[in-house]
């Protein structure tokens, strides 16, 4: 099967017009650029327009489609699923992770491109959680180092959000005023003012009055499945146009299959497959941002004399340590009609068990907020919570649709080197072995969602719900190569350069020592800004062609 | 089962703001091009109706939402989520199998096939294998509880509620591009969403 690519020519997608389209500058597979990075999403597309906009030379590979979200997203929950990364998978472990469109991306902006938008920071003591608050890894990284780069991600999405954000260091306001709450999210703040609880607006990437090409967000509520009117700040709608303006090419429907190793085990490109050719782009620095299965499943996959365990893998620490976030949710059925589709799905959050740390019997922390999923993913989660709801009875029980809210947290996970992403015997189709994802809950991770299901109840109740139940669900895959001080506990550095290999860089989810309890995406937007500007001031200082000039 | 917005009909918006001309063309494939039979054969297509029949029951529908087409057109290009449970066979492998085993439980609890069953009876086989209460021998290694709920109920749900007919039952606004809403809290409704009947 062939899809054909749109970038080539010399012309890129425009995604604010329909069949429009804006100049790109190419390179030729023999001409060596300075960055080949391995996928467009919040990782890739952020670091190639960094990159590009100092000076260096750069080809973004990207598995997926170049979408024109004006006439490519219908408004349509079932159409919408190619947007999802549906490769041949297998998913084990006590626990399961429920893949697919639940937590990947497949086109030039990734997961942004379906994402809830919620841009949160990290608590700044997540960075250094063994030393200040004993659980989990530090991070090579303090909160002071990363602060500035979330301030630049903050503006680079146009984050619209309160003025004053309740948890946290003084941080002054978001870029872009909060958008207004709506019902499922005034749950939320009736039930935190009962319990006595702050709760905020959720900062969240559309933009709440016009900004550039982009028209403020028309509350249709289709966020999950892509925003047909540009309004959400995906990677796809402000990082990728930057990038292009910059110089970068960015090569859709290129799936990278092997990264290139010369004798001396430095890289020397990319092995990809684009409209049916093999073909092998060559590089002076590989970057791998393909998010935490198909990054350490492609550095796994690139095994060769040199590197008989993987790329990177001298720790032995690639694909070992997968997050994800916990999602277990409380729903009730309330009197008046809430018409949870209207308007981006989680309008309102609370942070309180992120900050508060006494009375709690876990280490960790979790948010929670309002929801608003559509008539497939309801229909999903009503019939395969309970025993029993098929039939005539899931029909009756959907009929409360309009009526019901709940909340999920983003409950966090320990580092466990159990949970884990290695490779199978069974091929894809391209040929390359297919990646086995083995996850399973610690007992500290269940005390957790145990207490978040408790006190999200209540919360739903004090708001006027009844009739609750739960369900589970996860979202965000993190962890796999993770970041660190030293290269036999850590697979990169703090400027996710590989400790083996020099000109080998990761630039993605798969950094994350520990996940805290908030949604990933900023947080890897802030260490691509960050890892970007490291990597031009070592160009300027000529601390990368050492590496390079080897060849 | 009393409709809450009997009035409604998300398709009258066909020609307003709420609809697009991409959107139009998703849902004019998906009311008028009912797929063909591809994957599964004769007999299993119509053993896989009988069973959506229950778990979606349509008799008060004069033109039910079709379910098993759909299904079958996935399997037929092996699309989906792409990812499978540690130890379950492929997927179409996977449906073939769990179809031999609905077929199967039903001749072991009541000696017949599960077609020429009576509703009563085809919900109580389908009752115990979604509580995994079965005889492994049938299924061929495959979990009988996981297929029935993350695969087979999970298919057939998404595919009734993907459908105009459903969001009509449910209220659920429908496309809304590039005209989304303006009036978000309890109890407010835009004039082109569904009125509660009163």
């Amino acid at each position: 099967m062939t899809e054909a690519a749109r970038a080539k020519d010399g012309r890129a997608p425009d995604i604010f017009t329909r069949g429009g389209w804006v100049a790109m500058r190419q390179h030729r597979d023999a001409e060596p650029v300075d960055f080949a990075i391995v996928g467009a999403g919040a990782g890739g597309a952020t670091l190639a327009a960094k990159l590009a906009e100092a000076g260096l030379s750069v080809v973004v590979l990207e598995a997926g489609p170049y979408w024109r979200p004006l006439e490519d997203f219908a408004s349509d929950e079932a159409e919408q699923h190619k947007l999802y990364w549906t490769d041949k998978r297998i998913t084990g472990g006590d626990d399961p992770i429920e893949l697919g469109g639940n937590n990947s991306g497949r086109g030039v902006g990734g997961s942004t491109v379906h994402f809830s938008m919620i841009s949160l920071r990290f608590r700044p003591e997540w960075f250094k959680c063994r030393t200040k608050l004993g659980y989990g890894v530090d991070w090579p990284l303090s909160f002071e180092e990363i602060r500035p780069y979330y301030v630049e991600a903050e503006r680079a999405l146009a984050v619209s959000g309160p003025v004053h954000y309740p948890w946290g260091p003084f941080r002054g306001p978001y870029p872009y005023r909060p958008h207004e709450v709506n019902a499922a999210g005034l749950v939320l703040a009736r039930g935190a003012e009962a319990l006595g609880v702050k709760w905020a607006a959720t900062p969240i990437a559309t933009v709440s009055a016009p900004r550039g090409k982009s028209s403020p967000c028309m509350y249709r509520g289709y966020c999950n499945f892509g925003c047909s009117t540009n309004a959400k700040q995906s990677a796809l709608v402000v990082w990728a146009p930057r990038a292009l303006a910059a110089g970068a090419e960015i090569r859709d429907m290129a799936m990278v299959t092997r990264i290139g190793v010369d004798r001396s085990g430095l890289v020397t490109g990319v092995h990809y497959r684009r409209e049916g050719v093999d073909r092998f782009q060559k590089a002076r620095n590989v970057v791998v941002a393909g998010y935490a299965i198909e990054t350490p499943r492609l550095l796994l996959n690139s095994a060769c004399p040199q590197h008989p365990d993987g790329l990177a893998n001298s720790s032995g620490l690639v694909g070992k340590n997968l997050m994800t976030h916990a999602g277990p949710g409380v729903w009730a059925e309330f009197d008046e009609e809430i018409r949870w589709w209207k308007a981006p799905p989680n309008m309102a959050v609370c942070e309180h068990w992120n900050y508060v740390d006494e009375g709690k019997d876990f280490h960790g922390g979790y948010a929670f907020m309002s929801q608003g999923p559509f008539p497939m993913a309801w229909a999903e989660t009503v019939s395969t919570s309970r025993e029993g709801m098929w039939g005539w009875r899931l029909r009756e029980e959907m009929l409360k649709y309009n009526r019901m809210a709940g909340f999920v947290p983003v409950a966090e996970c320990e580092p466990r080197e159990v949970n884990r992403v290695e490779l199978a015997e069974e091929t894809d189709q391209h040929g390359t072995p297919i990646p086995r994802v083995i996850f399973s809950y610690s007992d500290n991770d269940r005390r957790l969602q145990a207490h978040s299901i408790r006190f999200m109840s209540r919360m739903l109740e004090a708001a006027g719900g009844r009739d609750l139940w739960t369900s589970t669900d996860t979202s965000h895959l993190l962890g796999t190569c993770r970041m660190g001080d030293d290269p036999r506990t850590s697979v990169v550095d703090a400027d996710g350069r590989s400790w083996d290999i020099r000109n080998l860089w990761i630039c993605d989810g798969s950094l994350f020592p520990t996940c805290g309890g908030v949604n990933p995406s900023l947080t890897i937007q802030a260490l691509a800004c960050r890892i970007g500007d490291r990597i031009a001031a070592m160009a300027r200082r000529g601390e990368l062609s050492a590496a390079a000039a080897v060849r | 089962m009393k409709r809450p917005y009997p009035s409604y009909d998300v398709l009258a918006k066909w020609d307003t703001p709420s609809f697009d001309e991409t959107t139009r063309a998703v849902l004019a494939k998906r009311l008028t091009e009912v797929p063909p039979r591809r994957f599964f054969t004769e007999d299993e297509h119509r053993l896989l109706e009988a069973v959506a029949d229950r778990l979606l029951p349509q008799s008060d529908r004069r033109e039910p939402i079709p379910i098993a087409p759909w299904i079958d057109a996935r399997l037929a290009t092996d699309g989906g989520e792409g990812f499978r449970y540690d130890g379950m066979p492929p997927q179409q492998e996977a449906w073939r199998l769990g179809l031999r085993g609905i077929d199967a439980e039903a001749r072991l609890q009541f000696s017949q096939g599960f077609r020429e069953l009576g509703p009563g009876e085809q919900d109580e086989v389908l009752r115990r294998i979604e509580a995994g209460e079965v005889d492994d021998r049938e299924w061929g290694g495959l979990d009988a509880r996981r297929f029935f709920r993350h695969e087979l109920l999970t298919a057939a749900v998404g595919v009734y509620y993907a459908h105009p007919a459903a969001w009509n039952e449910i209220g659920f606004g429908g496309p809304a591009s590039p005209r989304g809403y303006v009036r978000l809290g309890f109890d407010e409704r835009d004039p082109w969403e569904p009125e509660l009947a009163r």
